[in-house]
């Protein structure tokens, strides 16, 4: 068994992807996650790796799309403002069915916004960052132990369905410091990147990485053939944990504490927690629909996440929503007089 | 009977979609020929861009990644920096390399990126039909400057390859055209010089060549040679405006 050591949030992030085989790392400076970029800094030139100060996030995440297309397990981390501009690449790269890992560590926007934590950027994750019919799979970590084991994961789904995978937290996630193990687990095997542009050695033909294909039909092919892709995703990788109030990352950590304190005053309440967001773990929410009088969605938006638990219940159970924004973390008392509420009004 | 002309081995054997006298063609032959002059068509990795040019991947036989709009600096990077063993090299038009991704194409030279830049400088935007470009010439009749491009309020054209030589990054720039033989001969030296420079592992190195656009400029082929010659060459000096290649 792998050691117990005290790290943060962040640089348990950036040692879990050198640990998972990534040797190239690409990003451009911003709080809340800037420790990142500070720890591959470090850690790359030790490993025989690639840090690469870019001069915007428009560049650091065309060389990741670079490096993608080229084999190699390609890295980039920013926050929100920054993920804005990494959208342009991430389309790019999901047209070209490439594999990279991209990591958002949330503060509260719009605009420059603030730098406290926030999961404001949900929609932006799960519903759209760059142009065109594309999902990317969106990882939520709620504990330091957690990042390290879904940057595992994230690696490994990029190869294996061939797309961008987002790793969501925010500055409390990110900051924060827990004692944990690196220890990634069992691995899954992977296919040959026999696509990537390596030189022909002329040995074969030519590779070509790209997204144009003029014709509509071909496009819509394509298309058609990824999104046939993404319900196998969603059939197999979606993931929860099973309870009543739903949250998730931070923010679900904080409803466990209400939680507790709801039982206490005989309220029964648990936690649904999504671990993927895109793919949403759907199945979770519609085995639940007929059991629970009640949903609350808890989150640190103007409500985001509450539009797909709608949706995946399908009205058969009112859905209710407690948010805080701006970089303000909601309290666990604030839940639980939320959730008495609702709970007193079904009296 | 011996074999005076042939079609170079790193060029795909597909018709190109350019125009009737454009000179993109002339610059991917060349960009071929050095491909087999030099032996390295299997270790070349090419990176198209957003432009009249999109389809490049389509016509060299080495391995090939598109673009985004001006990002191509960047996602050579990327690929050159995954393996720094190979050759990789960047095809862009002026719009490309010069306004929306001035930014990716400043700092790949600065940090003397060991990669090539072909940089077709026929200013105007091809593609989208005629309008300014960065390097479209004071005076010059685009769709978005009816009236002629007026410094005052649409700015000067920029000379790319005097702006990248001011970079310590730079180990060669050169300003060539493709406007008559013996210029197309240059133009050839400069690319084989430029893609030498990468394989002696000296850093950044660039090939701006003035080319023509008969279908957006509204002339004949002929004629868009002749205004190349007479109102390009005086605004855009030939001539190596770096070169590195000689230091230790
Ligand atoms: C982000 C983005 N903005 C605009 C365009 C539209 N667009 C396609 S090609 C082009 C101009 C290309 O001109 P240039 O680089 O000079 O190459 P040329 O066509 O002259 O060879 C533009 C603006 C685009 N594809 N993407
Ligand atoms: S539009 Fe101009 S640059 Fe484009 S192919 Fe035609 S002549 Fe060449």
């Amino acid at each position: 068994m792998a050691e117990k050591v005290l790290v943060k949030g962040n640089e348990a992030l950036a040692e879990a992807a050198i640990l998972s085989g990534c040797r190239h790392y690409f990003g451009y400076p911003i709080t809340p996650q800037t420790e990142i970029a500070a720890y591959m800094a470090k850690r790359m030139p030790k490993v025989g790796g690639v840090f690469l100060q870019a001069e915007s996030e428009l560049a650091a995440a065309n060389m990741v799309f670079g490096a993608a297309g080229a084999g190699a397990r390609a890295l980039t981390s920013s926050s929100s403002p920054g993920i804005s501009l990494k959208a342009e690449a991430l389309s790019y790269i999901a047209g070209c069915d490439l594999p990279c890992v991209v990591v958002n560590i949330v503060r509260a926007g719009p605009g420059l916004g603030g730098i406290q934590p926030a999961q404001s950027d949900y929609y932006q994750a799960t519903k759209g960052h760059g142009h065109g019919d594309y999902q990317m799979i969106v990882l939520a970590p709620s504990s330091v132990q957690e990042i390290i084991h879904l940057t595992a994961d994230a690696f490994d789904l990029a190869d294996l369905y061939r797309m961008p995978v987002m790793i969501m937290g925010d500055g409390m996630l990110g900051q924060m410091m827990e004692p944990v193990e690196f220890d990634l687990g069992e691995r899954r095997k992977l296919p040959e990147k026999d696509w990537a542009t390596t030189g022909t050695d002329m040995k074969r033909k030519h590779n070509i990485i790209n997204s144009l294909i003029m014709n509509p039909d071909d496009l819509e092919a394509c298309v058609r053939a990824r999104y046939e892709r993404y319900e196998q995703i969603k059939a197999t990788e979606a993931r929860a944990e099973e309870y009543m109030i739903t949250a998730y990352g931070t923010t679900a950590r904080i409803v466990k504490n209400a939680i507790v304190e709801l039982r206490k005053k005989g309220i029964k309440v648990g936690l649904v927690r999504p671990i993927t967001l895109w793919p949403f773990p759907e199945a979770t929410y519609k085995k639940y629909a007929d059991k629970v009088s009640a949903i609350l969605s808890v989150e640190m938006s103007m409500g985001q996440m509450v539009d797909d638990v709608r949706l995946a219940v399908n009205d058969k159970v009112p859905v209710h929503f407690y948010g805080r924004t701006g970089g303000n973390i909601p309290y666990p008392d604030e839940i639980i007089k939320a959730m008495e509420e609702i709970a007193g009004g079904d009296k | 009977m011996q074999q005076v002309f042939k079609k170079p081995n790193a060029l795909c054997d597909v018709n190109l979609h350019y125009c009737p006298g454009c000179t993109h063609g002339i610059v991917h032959r060349l960009v071929a020929e050095v491909l087999d002059e030099l032996g390295i068509e299997g270790k070349a990795i090419g990176v198209a861009p957003v432009g009249c040019s999109v389809f490049a991947y389509d016509y060299w036989e080495c391995d090939m990644q598109q673009a985004a709009h001006g990002r191509a600096p960047a996602v050579a990077t990327g690929i050159k920096r995954v393996h720094p063993d190979k050759v990789v090299f960047t095809y862009q038009g002026d719009g490309d390399l010069a306004s929306i991704g001035t930014a990716e194409t400043v700092h790949a030279a600065m940090r003397g990126e060991n990669i090539t830049i072909i940089f077709i400088n026929n200013a105007i935007y091809g593609m989208t039909g005629g309008q300014m470009a960065p390097t479209s010439l004071p005076g010059q009749v685009t769709q978005t400057s009816p009236y002629g491009r007026d410094p005052k309020t649409q700015g000067y054209p920029v000379r790319m390859s005097e702006m990248l030589a001011q970079t310590d990054g730079a180990a060669y720039i050169e300003r060539v055209s493709v406007d008559c033989v013996k210029n197309v001969n240059n133009a050839k030296k400069a690319i084989k010089k430029a893609f030498q420079t990468q394989l002696d592992g000296k850093g950044f190195s660039l090939v701006e060549v003035l080319s023509t656009c008969p279908t957006n400029w509204g002339k004949s082929p002929i004629e868009a040679l002749d205004w190349l010659r007479e109102n390009m060459i005086p605004y855009y000096p030939l001539g190596v405006k770096k070169d590195k290649t000689t230091e230790e």
